[in-house]
């Protein structure tokens, strides 16, 4: 592939363990100690150059903050991001809190996660690398968006999944035409192969030889937030915590936008959201060591059920380094945050989602986040891929004749259990 | 007595490019050695220095299994045994 001449403000490669340099090409380990690469930027150059306005001139979409992406031609992702940032004042009425934001990239575009988000970026990275086929080990979601990327791009697929997960999450990716591999174990297994599948087939595996680009994307995450906050950072960030890219990619955007004085830096905190049957980072922070203990993961958040997460010592050191926290949440919980969050703001999210807002409702009752201060809680998928988590959870109704003496009966018979069940505390919110 | 070692892409600049090298030993460790005698240098970058720790970004599996949730380099092998070194990657 000939050097594409661009306005890029990548510098290269540099590895986030030994600091060695490279150039920007599709190699994901240091070759000195196989240690993740991360893309540099020239931060100096930028200054004056990417401004408030020049960002506000972009398009809506991800795109608009390419000057902070190591992209030089957008392939896809015309359409992603620039997701919702919901002010949840039902919610947060609820839970007794005074500003409480929700950023909702359930609704992203096209497959409903904010895995658009790093796609967007690998895919037009492997593209103009020159690969033919690209690839991801994934626990659904980026398995969903790969292929519906590589639809777009127009471009082979192979998606790695494990063999257990949702219908809604096998069959979303299946409908965009990629080759499928579903394989016995977990995601640690299927992360392994698939490893084991970039060096040998040469595809660009969207989270293995792309990673650095791929991580980049989740940046766009954390600027959205800024930015639709009317250019200020929220001071908590509530987040999920799976492999650990997304958690520690919205405070490297918070100090990009702070660095090149775009916000103020009013010293965000960062806080992770885990199952509790796969929690090998809160763990780790609770035991105020940076040894993450990999877990064999047994939750219903099956998209983040990663216990071997290889960013996980960097959330670790995101949490210390913004005095954050984090917390876990059972399936119960998870499963009545989902409830929560649908029934207060009209969002319904997956396990993940469930997840995080669990956690974050365990992190202001402990006074970890207090009350009064600005929270953002961040929803990263939908609730309609994994219907199975909530179905025994809903009351299903009998079915009646279209006669209105049955509806009648209906109605005087199921007054007081529906007043319980679907208003129940949240009346007053 | 050899076992398989599987090497990733990234360390074959110490094997002459060969990805997988038969190597001995009855433990992680004492493969890990003898891998060390077979393909010089590859251990400046499993190890952390003179510590004998794994650096933090290697997996080593001993047939699909994590050596973490066996007994790190103690973990015994035998003849037959397949050995996987596998850098970490991002999340999915």
């Amino acid at each position: 592939m000939p050097a594409v001449k661009t306005m890029s403000y990548v510098l290269g490669l540099r590895c986030k363990e030994c600091g060695h340099r490279t150039a920007a090409t599709a190699v994901h380990v240091c070759e000195q100690c196989f240690g993740p690469y991360e893309v540099e930027y020239d931060y100096a150059t930028m200054r004056g150059k990417v401004t408030r306005e020049s960002i506000e001139s972009g398009p809506l979409s991800l795109w608009r903050y390419r000057d902070l992406l190591p992209v030089d031609r957008p392939v896809t992702g015309f359409q992603s991001g620039m997701t919702p940032l919901r002010r949840a004042d039902r919610l947060a009425r609820y839970l007794g809190c005074k500003e409480l934001w929700i950023k909702d990239d359930s609704c992203n575009y096209p497959t409903y996660s904010y895995k658009e988000r790093v796609v967007s970026v690998a895919i037009s990275k492997a593209v103009e690398f020159g690969f033919d086929t690209v690839g991801c080990a994934s626990t659904g979601n980026l398995a969903n968006s790969t292929a519906a990327h590589a639809a777009i791009a127009g471009i082979k697929c192979y998606v790695m999944i494990p063999h257990d997960l949702e219908q809604g999450k096998v069959l979303g990716s299946l409908i965009f035409g990629p080759r499928m591999v579903r394989i016995k174990g977990n995601y640690d297994d299927v992360n392994r192969l698939c490893t084991e599948i970039a060096d040998k087939y040469g595809w660009a595996i969207v989270n293995v030889n792309l990673r650095p680009y791929y991580t980049e994307g989740a940046k766009t995450f954390g600027f959205e937030i800024a930015e639709q906050l009317g250019w200020k950072l929220p001071r908590h960030t509530v987040s999920p915590v799976a492999g650990g890219t997304i958690l520690p990619k919205i405070y490297k955007a918070y100090q990009e936008l702070i660095e090149l004085g775009l916000v103020e830096d009013n010293a965000p905190r960062m806080y992770a959201a885990q199952a509790a049957g796969c929690n090998p980072v809160v763990k780790a922070i609770h035991a105020g060591q940076d040894l993450i203990e990999p877990q064999k993961p047994q939750t219903i958040a099956k998209s983040i059920a990663i216990g071997n997460p290889a960013d996980g010592y960097y959330v670790w050191h995101t949490i210390k380094d913004s005095n954050g926290w984090g917390e876990s949440a059972t399936d119960g919980e998870i499963v009545e945050a989902i409830k929560l969050l649908a029934k207060t703001e009209g969002i319904w999210t997956e396990p993940a989602g469930g997840t995080t807002l669990a956690c974050a409702i365990k992190l202001i009752e402990s006074g970890r986040i207090p009350r009064d201060e600005s929270i953002c809680v961040c929803i990263t998928g939908n609730g309609l891929k994994t219907v199975e988590v909530v179905q025994d959870h809903l009351p299903y109704p009998e079915v009646i004749h279209a006669r209105l003496d049955e509806f009648d009966r209906l109605m005087a018979e199921t007054e007081v259990c529906t007043q319980k069940s679907h208003s129940g505390a949240l009346a007053e919110v | 007595m050899s076992v398989k070692v599987r090497i990733p892409a990234p360390l074959r600049t110490f094997t002459n490019g060969q990805d997988v090298i038969d190597a001995s030993g009855s433990t992680m460790g004492q493969l890990l050695e003898d891998l060390k005698s077979k393909a010089p240098g590859i251990e400046t970058r499993l190890f952390k220095g003179q510590t004998g720790q794994l650096n933090r970004f290697v997996n080593i599996y001993v047939n699909q299994e994590d050596i973490r949730f066996l007994q790190n380099l103690d973990t015994p092998v035998k003849e037959g045994d397949e050995v996987s070194i596998v850098a970490a990657i991002a999340g999915g």
